[in-house]
């Protein structure tokens, strides 16, 4: 059994949600076009097909283009010894997905994670706090729209934050959803300052 | 005229009396015994407990005594990334610190925020509790925190510290 044999039976058992296996350097990605459903697939990814372990959630935000955030699932089974990697697209209006931690309770703080990070809420999570930034913290730091350098904050008795000098650094990429090595900090022409 | 020369010299108290200011005794007694309170936060601790073990040894600097209660600490050694969500627990545990108190800034995060220019970290420890002495290094080598250590001391060493008790009254 390889990956996939794998994503062709997950496609068969859900049809259209499940799309055609994409192979690249051998790593098979299913992408699941109903954001809604994940949880169905990957209920039956880990009792039909025995992907017993959820390695990591990660999002993406394709700031500038719709649907904004991608979701990935990257999962493997201990018996078979198969990874396999899901994506779903979730758009910005709705930024909510159903969580999967019913399926692989180590989700639980994986997606605490992307919450924290990203806020992207999942329904039904048991305990959807902050899981890196304090409670209180008003931003999703890692969303491309959100400055490297921070924000100013203040919670009371619990934590400030103030931005950090770049001081012209060139330190940011330009979020987007242009060509990578025209959008990365070394392709930026600083002008020197004069004193 | 016998007494006089009694009191100037005598050879057999010559190796026992030493003659000073009592400010300078005071500082000498405080510099030489300082209690580290390990703030290891990142890398740098690890190099903070190289520096406490048996190849460098902190202990020939007389501060080898860390103790993780600030209750019974001397100096602060801030060793690694202050983070934002960090830095109130920095300046609620300097605060419970007696005084008199000093603390070490070791290595870059804990002095300027470091490679950290981002959202998360403090930029210095310095923005919210009093640095004495700034080490280099990412992380810090032993030998550089030893050599902040003897600085401090010097420092110490100057404290007035009658005046000051004076001065708190």
């Amino acid at each position: 059994m390889d990956s996939l044999l794998f994503a062709h039976q997950l496609r068969n058992r859900f049809g259209e949600v499940v799309s055609q296996p994409n192979q690249f350097r051998d790593e098979v990605t299913l992408i699941v076009s109903d954001p809604e459903r994940i949880a169905d697939v990957c209920a039956a990814a880990k009792k039909e097909f025995g992907f017993d372990y959820l390695k990591d959630i990660s999002s993406v935000d394709n700031y500038g283009s719709d649907p904004r955030w991608t979701v990935v699932y990257h999962i493997y089974g201990y018996g078979h010894r198969c990874h396999l990697r899901l994506k779903t697209d979730v758009s910005e209006a709705k930024s909510e997905l159903p969580t999967v931690a019913g399926v692989w309770r180590g989700a639980d703080w994986h997606e605490r994670e992307v919450y924290d990070m990203m806020g992207i809420r999942f329904r039904g999570h048991p305990d959807l706090r902050r899981i890196l930034m304090w409670e209180g913290y008003p931003y999703f730091p890692l969303r491309k729209d959100f400055p490297l350098a921070g924000k100013s904050t203040d919670v009371p008795e619990v934590a400030f934050s103030n931005p950090a000098p770049l001081e012209g650094g060139p330190f940011v990429t330009t979020p987007g959803v242009g060509h990578a090595a025209a959008r990365e900090p070394r392709a930026k022409v600083f002008e020197e300052k004069k004193a | 005229m016998q007494e006089s020369t009694e009191i100037a010299y005598n050879s057999r108290v010559e190796s026992d009396v030493v003659a000073t200011r009592l400010d300078a005794a005071l500082s000498w007694f405080r510099k030489n015994s300082l209690w580290p309170m390990p703030m290891g936060l990142a890398c740098c601790a690890i190099e903070l407990m190289a520096t406490g073990a048996s190849r460098f040894d902190i202990a020939r600097f007389g501060a080898e005594v860390m103790r993780f209660s600030p209750r019974q600490c001397d100096v602060m050694i801030v060793s690694g990334t202050v983070t934002y969500k960090m830095a109130t627990a920095v300046r609620r545990i300097y605060d419970q610190m007696c005084e008199p108190k000093w603390v070490i800034a070791m290595g870059a995060c804990a002095s300027t925020g470091g490679m950290y220019r981002s959202y998360s970290v403090l930029q210095g420890v310095d923005r919210v509790i009093p640095v004495d002495v700034y080490v280099a290094g990412c992380p810090t080598r032993p030998e550089a925190l030893l050599d902040a250590l003897i600085k401090l001391q010097s420092k110490i060493q100057k404290d007035a510290v009658l005046a000051k008790l004076k001065k708190a009254g």
